[in-house]
């Protein structure tokens, strides 16, 4: 599957949940297959998509937070996922587009060819982790991590086919950030 | 001295309600008050970076956050401040205690010591430093910053200025 058939699949699943995307490729392709004020755009801070979706998650508890990362950010910040599973928060669904590659640096390899990252988020402590590989399976694993107790980790596994003649985020960062918390608290 | 938990009563009084950070001996007796009240609810942070995306989330979900941390993690933290808070103006307070003020401290933190506030300047990053009269006025000054210019305030803490449990 390439990442955007990832996207594609998501995107209608998707509401009204906060949704915390990483920087590089993930932020600029899921921009570019649904832009939704709901959406936090991180284009700098590489790594901290994991640590912002966890604030948001926990100043809001009754809001279904998502936080849409990538495998070269859960490397970066592992620690963090074992503050995720500490705070464990119920709200929160940590989705990785996995692959293998830093995509939009020019496609340097990560790590995550042999090391499995559900299996990491699972031995830190996430409530329940499910790795898929193929597009019709993203909408059931989906809706059951959905009713699950969080925190929960979806790992998603894709090719890299990042197109980089796809536009960047258009909106400047304070657009980003007034949209997302008009979303949440508006 | 100041009283850790005279400052703690302050910053809630002030409207802070979300609490972590990365420990430093300086900062010991504050982070001791903070985790004795479970209300509070205070997140240890595993690295100041993380802590910086934790405040930034929080504040988006409608806290007011408060992050400490030792001024070697401001190192740490840099990338996440000017690529972050900066540019999306998300305000945060910054407790920062200052290992190494003076030359006077381990040869780890001699570096950082003599470059913390040139560092905080050239980054562009507001700060006053805390000191046992001034507590008020800096908070009054923070909050300013924060919530009209929607910037991260920092607080330098030199050693003796809150006790120390360890």
């Amino acid at each position: 599957m390439k990442g955007i058939e990832a996207f594609e699949a998501l995107a209608p699943l998707l509401k009204n949940e906060p949704t915390v995307l990483a920087n590089g490729f993930i932020s600029r392709a899921f921009f570019n297959v649904t832009d939704r004020k709901e959406n936090f755009y991180m284009i700098g801070s590489m790594g901290l998509a994991s640590s912002i979706g966890l604030g948001v998650a926990l100043a809001q508890p009754e809001r279904k937070t998502l936080i849409l990362d990538g495998d070269g950010n859960v490397l970066m910040s592992m620690g963090t996922l074992a503050m995720i599973a500490t705070c464990a928060p119920k709200n929160l669904i940590h989705i990785v587009i996995d692959n293998e590659v830093y995509e939009s640096t020019g496609s340097q390899r990560t790590l995550s060819h042999e090391i499995k990252l559900e299996e990491v988020a699972k031995s830190s402590g996430y409530k329940q982790v499910m790795r898929v590989t193929r597009p019709e399976e993203i909408q059931p694993a989906y809706e059951k991590l959905y009713q699950a107790e969080g925190p929960v980790f979806l790992l998603i596994k894709v090719e890299p086919a990042f197109d980089a003649s796809q536009g960047r985020v258009t909106h400047t960062p304070e657009e980003i950030r007034d949209r997302f918390m008009e979303s949440i608290t508006g | 001295m100041l009283s850790s938990k005279i400052f703690v009563d302050k910053l809630r009084g002030n409207g802070f309600d979300f609490f972590t950070g990365v420990p430093c001996s300086l900062l010991s007796g504050l982070i001791a008050e903070l985790e004795a009240d479970q209300g509070i609810g205070y997140i240890p942070s595993v690295r100041e970076d993380a802590g910086v995306g934790l405040c930034a989330g929080a504040y988006m979900g409608g806290k007011q956050p408060v992050l400490l941390m030792q001024n070697s993690g401001f190192g740490y933290s840099l990338n996440a401040f000017t690529s972050l808070n900066l540019i999306y103006n998300i305000p945060v307070l910054v407790i920062m205690s200052w290992r190494g003020c003076g030359g006077n401290d381990a040869p780890e933190h001699i570096i950082m010591g003599d470059i913390n506030e040139p560092l905080l300047k050239t980054s562009g990053m507001e700060y006053s430093v805390l000191d046992e009269n001034n507590a008020d006025q800096v908070l009054t000054t923070a909050l300013k910053k924060i919530n009209d210019e929607k910037v991260p305030y920092t607080l330098l803490v030199k050693k003796g200025l809150f006790d120390e449990r360890h």
